[in-house]
C-alpha cells in the first residue's frame, strides 16, 4: 500500500449557515492522480482551498506527509510542496509569459533562471510565446500558462481546479498527456466535471456532495456506486 | 544594456547641468534631485508594489529629524547624521508597515494618513525639542564637505545621493525582488499561491521606500539647513504621489521627470499667484482623469516598451 | 453646551461623509472643503443680502448648502463619474479637489478669518446657568435635519433607491435605477450636510479658507469609529466624540487629545474594521 502524502480529518468550513465543507475525511496517496468530483456547489473548490490554505479551516486537521499543517499559512504550504491552480484562471495578465513563469521558478533553488523558465515553458508548449503579454494569450493558453507556473514550483502535490474547463478537445488531449507524465513524482489532485477526463486519468476518485464525503474508490467502483448515481441524478450536474 | 546606458547618460547630463548652471538654478536642481529621491522611494511602494500610501510625510520627516535632532542635541557630525536619517526613515516605515499592512486599499490609505497625522501632531506636541512649526535651524551646507563652498557641497551631496538612489532602484526593480514587488501589485492572491509571503514582501518594500524617503528627508534638512514639523504635514505625503503620478508610476526615471516638471510648473505659477497649491490640485485631477500612467508611463506604452 | 454644539455639527458633517462612503464607496477627502465652502459662502451671502441679522442668516442657511450641493454634483459629474468611482483613483481626485477648493477660496475670499453675525443673540436664563439661545437652536436644528435625513432615507422612494444602490450597484442598475443620478444626488446631499453644519457654526467660529481641515479629520474619526458606512454608528460616535471632546480637553492638551484620537482611528481600522460600535461580520 502506497503512503499517504496529504490527509484531512473532519475538515469543516461553513459560510454563515451554509455547510460548504462538513466534516470531510480524505487521504491522498503518493503518486496518484486523484479526481475530486461532485455536483456544482458540492464544496470542491472550498475543500481544496482548505487544503492549500487559501481558506482557513474552522475545524479538523490537515497533514502533509504526516506533518500537521492545519495552521500553516498558504504561502508556507506552497513552499512545502502544495501547488494550486485556480478555478478561475489567475495569471499576471499585464506581465510577460516569461515573467509569469519566472515568478514560480525563482521560488525554487534555481541556478539559471532563464533556462529553467524556458524548460518550464516548453513543458506546456508555450516556449515560443515567452515575450508575449500574458493577458493577450488565448484562454486555453492562459490555462496552460497557469499549469506551467504550478509545475515550475516542482510541487509534491499539484491541485488543479477544473483545468480543462473551456479547453478545446485537442487541448484536452495534450493536457491529459501532460498530467499523465507527472506521475509518479508529482501527486495530482484534480477537480473535474468532464467525466471522460476523469475516467481516463484518475487512479482514484472521491465524490463530494453538499459538503460531505460521499465515496472514494477506483473509477470502476465509483461508476458502480448507487449512492453516487443518486447524487448525480438527483443533483443538478450541468456539465458532466 | 541600453537600459543602463540611458540611466548613466541621464546622470551624466545632470552632472554637466550642476557644474555649469548659475548658482541659483544649480541650487534649484539640487533641491529637485533630493526631492526626486523621496519620489523614488514613494515609487517603490506605490508604483512597483501597488501600496498607495498617504503617510510618506512621516518617513520623510523621520529622516529630517533623524538627522536634525542628533546634530542639534548630540553634536553628531553631518555625514553620520545623514545615515541616521536614512535609518530613521526605514525604522518608522517598518513600524508603520507592521500595523498598516494588515489593511489594504482604502483602509491602508487612511491608516497611513492617520499615522502621519499623529506623527505631525507629536512633533508639535514636543515643540520645545523639535521646534514645532518654527523648526530648528541647522548648520550651513558648507559644513557637510569642509573645504568646499556651500553651493558646491550642496550640489555634490545632492548629486551623489540621487545617483546612488537612481542606480540602486534600477538594480532593485530588475532583480528577483523587483519582479516579486510587481507581482504583488498585479495579483496578490496568485503571488501568495506561488509561495510568496506577501505580507513580508510588502513590508520589505515599505521599509526600502522608507529608507529612500528618510535619506531624502535627512539630505533636505542638511543641505538647506532647516528642520521643521511642516515636513510631516499631509502635503508632504501628497507631493511625492503627485510627482510619481506625473512622471509615471512604476518607471525608474519617472520620479525625476515628475519632480522636475512639477517643480518648474509651480515655480512658473508662483510668479502669477500666491495660490500655487491650486496647480497641485489641478495637476492631480487632470493626471488621474486623463493620464494616469504619467509622462514616462505613456511613453513606455506607446514607444519604448523596454523602459524599466 | 459647547460640546453639544460640537456633537451636533459633527454629526451632520460625519453623516454626510458616511453617506457618500456608504452608497458610493468614495472616501471624500474634499469633504472638509465643502464644509469650508459652506461657511465662506454664508459669509458672502450675509454680506450681500444685508438687512437684519436673522433675515440674512436665514437666506444663507437656505442658499449656501444648495450652492455647495450643486458644486458637489458638478464635481461628481465632471470628475468622479469619469473615474468610474474606482476607490483609489477617487481618493487622489478628491485630494486634488481639496486643493482646488481651498485655493479658490484663498483667491476669492482671502486669507483672513471673518465672522458672521448670529441671527439672534440673547441668553436663556435658567436658575443656575445661562444658555446662549443661538447655541441651543443650533443643536435643535441639527437634530431636526438629522431626523429629516433619517426619514428621507427610510420613508421616501428616493431614499429607498439610495439604499438599494448601496446594497448592490449592478442589481440596482438592472432594475432600471439611474445610478449616475443617485450618485450625484448622494454626493450633493453629503456635501450639503457638511455645508449646513458650517453655516450653523460660522456665527460661533469664523469663516477661514483653511477651516475645513479639523472637521474633515473629526468626521473621518467619527465615521471610522462608528463603523464605515453605518449611519447609526456614525451618529452614536459623533455624539460620543463631540461630548467627550470637552472632557478630554479638560485632562489633556488639545494636541495630545488629537494624537490619541488619530491613533485610535488607525488602530480601529487595523484591528476592528467594522468600527467600535458596528457588529462583527462573518
Ligand atoms: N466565500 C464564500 N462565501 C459564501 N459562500 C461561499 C463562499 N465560497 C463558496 N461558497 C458557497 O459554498 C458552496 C460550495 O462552493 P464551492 O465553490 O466549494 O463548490 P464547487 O463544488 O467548487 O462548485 P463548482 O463545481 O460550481 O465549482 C456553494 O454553495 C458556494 O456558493
Ligand atoms: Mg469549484
Amino acid at each position: 500500500m502506497a503512503s499517504v502524502i496529504l490527509s484531512a480529518r473532519g475538515l469543516t468550513r461553513h459560510f454563515g449557515g451554509l455547510r460548504a465543507v462538513d466534516g470531510v475525511d480524505f487521504d491522498l496517496q503518493t503518486g496518484d492522480i486523484h479526481a475530486l468530483i461532485g455536483p456544482n456547489g458540492a464544496g470542491k473548490t472550498t475543500f481544496v482551498g482548505l487544503l492549500s490554505g487559501r481558506i482557513p479551516a474552522q475545524s479538523g486537521t490537515i497533514a502533509l506527509a504526516g506533518e500537521d499543517i492545519t495552521r500553516l499559512p498558504a504561502h508556507a504550504r506552497v513552499k512545502k510542496g502544495i501547488a494550486y491552480t485556480f478555478q478561475i484562471t489567475s495569471v499576471y495578465p499585464r506581465l510577460s509569459v516569461f515573467d509569469n513563469v519566472a515568478l514560480a521558478v525563482q521560488q525554487t533553488a534555481t541556478r539559471d533562471l532563464a533556462s529553467d523558465v524556458a524548460a518550464a515553458l516548453s513543458r506546456v508548449n508555450l516556449a515560443d510565446r515567452a515575450t508575449q503579454t500574458a493577458g493577450t494569450l488565448s484562454y486555453g493558453h492562459q490555462r496552460l500558462l497557469e499549469l506551467g507556473m504550478g509545475l515550475a514550483l516542482r510541487p509534491r502535490v499539484l491541485i488543479l481546479d477544473e483545468p480543462t474547463q473551456g479547453l478545446a478537445s485537442g487541448e484536452i488531449a495534450n493536457f491529459k498527456q501532460l498530467v499523465r507524465s507527472l506521475a509518479p513524482e508529482t501527486t495530482v489532485l484534480l477537480i473535474e466535471h468532464n467525466m471522460d477526463v476523469v475516467m481516463d486519468l484518475a487512479t482514484r476518485i472521491t465524490v463530494l456532495a453538499a459538503g460531505r464525503h460521499l465515496a472514494t474508490g477506483t473509477p470502476s467502483e465509483i461508476r458502480a456506486n448507487p449512492a453516487v448515481q443518486d447524487a448525480y441524478l438527483g443533483g443538478h450536474d450541468a456539465s458532466a | 544594456m541600453r537600459i543602463w546606458t540611458l540611466h548613466l547618460f541621464t546622470l551624466a547630463v545632470l552632472a554637466v547641468l550642476l557644474a555649469t548652471l548659475p548658482p541659483y538654478h544649480a541650487t534649484n536642481l539640487a533641491r529637485i534631485l533630493v526631492l526626486a529621491v523621496f519620489a523614488i522611494g514613494y515609487n517603490l511602494a506605490f508604483g512597483y508594489t501597488g501600496l498607495l500610501s498617504l503617510g510618506h510625510a512621516l518617513f520623510f520627516a523621520a529622516g529630517v529629524y533623524g538627522a536634525a535632532l542628533p546634530i542639534t542635541y548630540l553634536g553628531l557630525p553631518q555625514l553620520p547624521a545623514l545615515v541616521a536619517g536614512l535609518l530613521a526613515g526605514g525604522l518608522v516605515a517598518g513600524v508603520t508597515g507592521l500595523l498598516a499592512l494588515r489593511t489594504a486599499g482604502v483602509s491602508f490609505m487612511i491608516v497611513t494618513l492617520m499615522f502621519a497625522q499623529a506623527g505631525y501632531l507629536t512633533l508639535l506636541y514636543f515643540g520645545p525639542v523639535t521646534g514645532g512649526d518654527e523648526g530648528l535651524v541647522l548648520p550651513d551646507a558648507a559644513a557637510l564637505l569642509p573645504g568646499l563652498s556651500a553651493d558646491v557641497a550642496r550640489a555634490t551631496i545632492a548629486y551623489a545621493l540621487f545617483s546612488a538612489a537612481l542606480l540602486s532602484s534600477l538594480a532593485l526593480v530588475q532583480s528577483r525582488l523587483g519582479r516579486t514587488l510587481v507581482a504583488i501589485r498585479e495579483n496578490e492572491d496568485r503571488s501568495r499561491m506561488l509561495g510568496y509571503n506577501t505580507f513580508a514582501v510588502k513590508l520589505t518594500a515599505l521599509v526600502l521606500s522608507g529608507l529612500f524617503s528618510g535619506a531624502a528627508g535627512a539630505a533636505y534638512a542638511l543641505l538647506f539647513g532647516y528642520a521643521g514639523a511642516s515636513f510631516a504635514t499631509i502635503q508632504y505625503s501628497i507631493l511625492p504621489m503627485l510627482w510619481v503620478l506625473m512622471g509615471g508610476a512604476g518607471t525608474v526615471l519617472g520620479p525625476l521627470v515628475g519632480t522636475a516638471a512639477m517643480f518648474y510648473l509651480v515655480d512658473i505659477a508662483g510668479s502669477y499667484t500666491t495660490a500655487t497649491l491650486l496647480f497641485v490640485g489641478v495637476a492631480l485631477v487632470l493626471l488621474i482623469l486623463f493620464a494616469p500612467k504619467g509622462i514616462l508611463g505613456t511613453i513606455r506604452e506607446r514607444w519604448l516598451t523596454w523602459l524599466p | 453646551m459647547e460640546s453639544a454644539v460640537t456633537a451636533a455639527t459633527l454629526a451632520l458633517t460625519a453623516v454626510g461623509l458616511s453617506l457618500v462612503f456608504g452608497v458610493m464607496r468614495v472616501v471624500n477627502v474634499a469633504h472638509g472643503e465643502f464644509f469650508m465652502l459652506g461657511a465662506v459662502s454664508a459669509w458672502f451671502i450675509t454680506t450681500w443680502v444685508g438687512g437684519p441679522a436673522w433675515a440674512s442668516f436665514l437666506v444663507a442657511l437656505a442658499v449656501a448648502p444648495l450652492f455647495v450641493a450643486a458644486l458637489a454634483a458638478l464635481a461628481d459629474r465632471i470628475v468622479l463619474k469619469r473615474l468610474d468611482y474606482e476607490p483609489e483613483a477617487t481618493i487622489v481626485a478628491t485630494i486634488g479637489l481639496m486643493y482646488i477648493f481651498q485655493q479658490a477660496a484663498l483667491s476669492f475670499y482671502g486669507p483672513q478669518a471673518m465672522p458672521v453675525e448670529p441671527p439672534f443673540n440673547f441668553r436663556i436664563q435658567l436658575p443656575w446657568f445661562g444658555y446662549s439661545a443661538y447655541k441651543l437652536s443650533v443643536i435643535l436644528f441639527a437634530t431636526l435635519v438629522l431626523i429629516g435625513v433619517w426619514l428621507f432615507l427610510t420613508r421616501t422612494k428616493a431614499g429607498l433607491v439610495m439604499r438599494a444602490t448601496q446594497v448592490d450597484r449592478e442589481t440596482a442598475q438592472a432594475f432600471g435605477i439611474d445610478v449616475d443620478r443617485v450618485y450625484a444626488g448622494v454626493f450633493a446631499l453629503g456635501a450639503g450636510l457638511a455645508a449646513i453644519a458650517a453655516v450653523l457654526i460660522v456665527p460661533i467660529q469664523q469663516a477661514h479658507y483653511l477651516m475645513g481641515h479639523d472637521p474633515l479629520l473629526l468626521a473621518f474619526i467619527t465615521v471610522i469609529v462608528g463603523g464605515l458606512g453605518s449611519l447609526r454608528g456614525t451618529i452614536i460616535a459623533a455624539v460620543f466624540i463631540g461630548l467627550s471632546d470637552g472632557l478630554i480637553a479638560f485632562f489633556w492638551s488639545p494636541t495630545l487629545a488629537k494624537i490619541l484620537a488619530t491613533l485610535l482611528v488607525a488602530m480601529v481600522l487595523v484591528f476592528r474594521p467594522q468600527g467600535l460600535f458596528g457588529a462583527k461580520q462573518a
